[in-house]
């Protein structure tokens, strides 16, 4: 108790030395120009008070869980455990039926379609990050180049969206290849600067090669997405979506398309990832995560093994930037700035390195929640970071930090986090 | 004796520090062959040398193969993995996060993928993958059985005891199908009766037709199981012979005693 206390004063010592000149004096512009010194130390109290109760408290609980702590974590995992077996196929039936549940309106769908994007991203930069440890900041280039490969193939060309799609894969996955031969020695904090630089120079390079981008002025005009070549118009002439399957023209029926065509990608990248890696392949990913060295006294071909991580996660972020490209009809450089990459990188981290249900739900989260908080604006960000920071003191693993195993002669058990590498790059 | 792997003046320097200096010696088939020598002697320089996690600077590293003679100090290290040598490293490297039955079916990666047509075959189900992949757990089944440690089969490699780890290990290296398996202080932190189980393991493996290589310092595992010993000391290789020719070798106990250098002014002063 003294203990507690103690650290409570000092963190209010701290808070004071923080606030007392930052909150407790302001300048105000007065009459006739001049500046007022405003005095609140009211304020500057009130803020010390806060800060020395919740350490306070905060220290007490600790105190009070290490009197508990054996028992009680296995509890809490066998707890996570059950809500994870049952939590995954009722947010895929979910998904599956949101277009169809009551209260869902155009808005709602919206929001459904950019929240699946970026499980998408981000179950395609957990192939790079959460299976091969390959630390990648600037996963949005390959976002990027999926988006303007649509966007220019469908207006000099004039191809549809269903042959670009697969186009604008391969395209973003030669790029991986060739973002990843450079780095192939680089690892860990070295390795996530280079990425960095690669995402930048892609968005720079749009910016400035106006005569085939259009620059910052982006493309505009993307053709939208046909039912398989029946356009979603809405006069509901002969050969319109609606008019194939006698229904009454209505725009929702391209956003419904849309969402269950993300929906689509997203379970692809899912499927192919659970896929590879209960093969030769995702083991050799994981096990480079786990010791590059031993890696290689096995016989294992790190260059092809690293190289088959960045194109994959390449493709499935081309894939996406294709749909958004479809999706806006508009697209500028501007929509693939660091901070995407970040987003991403935060929703792979958060959610847990490797696992997809993790990714999802914090996809969730962060996206659907920062856009449902949007009436709360100045306090969203303040929400937002205090999120961040409780998930990463509670669960410093990320929500799902543990690792299945992929074969098993026996019962499969639940491999802790401590013991899985985060992966050096 | 017709030998596995041939050693042919093979020089290691890093910038001025000569590590390993023109060392020669074969090691034979269904031979073990351990390299003992002083602490900082180049034991592990040479090792990496042979696995090819160095380049040598001068010399040749041949394996007499079953597929004919290669020159390993030309190829990339996982070249010389899948040429038949395998290794195990001083302070273990398992894939900790994985299981036990992981870890040695990692060290299958290069058969399995074969059978999964490079995994493209194997994402659309289109292979022969299941069948591989059966064969290939048999394999891992039975060296888990071999190193004792069938029932921790689905246990994290990490959350294993010391002396399982080092028998996972060679389990693992086994597991790649090698024709010499390369041991960097197999014994090191093992008790009597644990290093005696080793020695025993490392019987059976010689056994099974694989040659096996070692540095130890454990002497007394050295002697006992060894056919033929290298002992090196400041890079060059100063004896070779039986454990108990060596044991006898007065330079061997000048090395091991620390008067090497006095013997070595002595030697210049004579010249």
């Amino acid at each position: 108790m003294i203990a507690a206390l103690r650290e409570a004063a000092i963190a209010a010592a701290v808070a004071f030395g923080l606030f007392v000149l930052l909150v407790g004096l302001k300048t105000e512009p007065g009459s006739a120009g001049t500046l007022i010194l405003r005095e609140r130390f009211g304020d500057v109290a009130l803020l010390c008070g806060l800060v020395f109760t919740g350490r306070l408290l905060m220290a007490l609980w600790r105190a009070r869980r290490a009197a508990v702590e054996p028992g009680a974590p296995t509890r809490l995992a066998a707890l996570t455990g059950r809500l994870g077996s049952w939590l995954a196929p009722a947010l895929l039936a979910t998904a599956l039926l949101l277009p169809w549940l009551p209260g869902i309106g155009r808005s709602e769908l919206d929001l459904g379609i950019l929240v699946l994007t970026y499980v998408m991203l981000g179950w395609g930069l957990n192939i790079v990050v959460g299976l091969a440890g390959l630390l990648d900041l600037g996963y949005v280039a390959f976002y990027a180049v999926g988006a303007y490969a649509y966007a220019l193939l469908a207006q000099y060309f004039g191809l549809s969206f269903w042959i670009c799609l697969p186009l604008a894969g391969i395209l973003a996955a030669f790029w991986g290849v060739l973002l990843g031969f450079p780095v192939l020695r680089l690892r860990g904090d070295y390795l996530a600067i280079v990425t960095l630089a690669f995402g930048e120079i892609i968005r720079v390079v749009l910016v400035n090669w106006t005569e085939l981008t259009g620059g910052p002025n982006g493309i505009s005009g993307i053709p939208r997405p046909s039912f398989f070549g029946l356009p979603f118009s809405m006069g509901g002439e002969e050969g319109s979506f609606a008019a194939v399957f006698g229904l009454e023209p209505s725009p929702s029926h391209r956003v419904i398309f849309l969402y269950y065509l993300i929906l689509c990608l997203a379970l692809l990248t899912n499927w192919v990832t659970l896929r590879l890696r209960r093969q030769p392949l995702g083991r050799a990913w994981e096990a480079m995560r786990e010791d590059e060295i031993a890696c290689r006294a096995l016989g294992i071909n790190l260059t092809a093994t690293k190289l088959s991580a960045f194109a994959l996660g390449a493709m499935f972020g081309g894939f996406a930037g294709a749909f958004f490209a479809t999706r806006q009809a508009f697209i500028s450089p501007e929509s693939f700035t660091f901070i995407e990459s970040a987003i991403i990188l935060a929703i792979v981290v958060l959610g847990g390195l490797g696992s997809q249900l993790g990714v999802a739900i914090a996809a969730i989260v962060m996206i659907g929640g920062f856009e449902l908080f949007r009436e709360f604006d100045e306090w969203r960000m303040l929400i937002f970071g205090g999120v961040m920071v409780a998930i990463m003191v509670l669960r410093p693993r990320g929500l799902v930090g543990t690792r299945t195993p992929t074969i098993a002669l026996g019962e499969r058990r639940k491999i802790s986090a401590e013991l899985v590498q985060e992966g050096r790059g | 004796m017709s030998p596995i792997l041939e050693l042919r003046g093979v020089t290691m320097r890093f910038g001025g520090l000569t590590a390993v200096k023109d060392v020669s010696f074969a090691a034979g088939k269904g031979e073990i062959t351990a390299i003992i020598g002083p602490n900082g002697a180049g034991k592990t320089t040479l090792f990496n040398c042979i696995t090819g996690f160095y380049r040598p600077t001068e010399g040749e590293v041949l394996l007499h193969g079953a597929a004919g003679t290669t020159p390993l100090q030309r190829l990339p290290d996982h070249r010389i993995a899948q040429a038949g040598v395998a290794r195990t490293f001083q302070n273990i490297r398992l894939f900790a996060g994985m299981t036990a039955l992981e870890n040695l079916l990692i060290a299958q990666h290069n058969r399995l993928m074969a059978a999964t047509g490079f995994g493209i075959g194997a994402v659309l189900g289109l292979s022969r993958y299941p069948a591989a992949e059966r064969q290939a757990v048999a394999q891992a089944r039975h060296w888990l059985a071999a190193t004792d440690l069938l029932d921790r089969a689905d246990d994290p490699a990490g959350a294993l005891p010391y002396g399982q780890q080092r028998r996972l290990e060679i389990a693992r290296a086994m597991c790649t199908d090698p024709q010499l398996l390369c041991l960097d202080e197999p014994a090191a932190g093992l008790n009597p009766r644990e290093s005696e189980a080793l020695a025993d393991l490392l019987r059976r493996i010689l056994a099974a037709g694989t040659a096996i290589l070692l540095i130890e310092h454990d002497m007394h595992v050295v002697m006992r199981i060894s056919d033929r010993v290298v002992v090196l000391d400041h890079g060059s290789m100063i004896a070779i012979g039986t454990p108990a020719a060596v044991r006898a070798d007065p330079r061997v106990i000048a090395a091991y005693l620390g008067e090497a250098d006095d013997e070595e002014s002595a030697a210049g002063a004579a010249a």
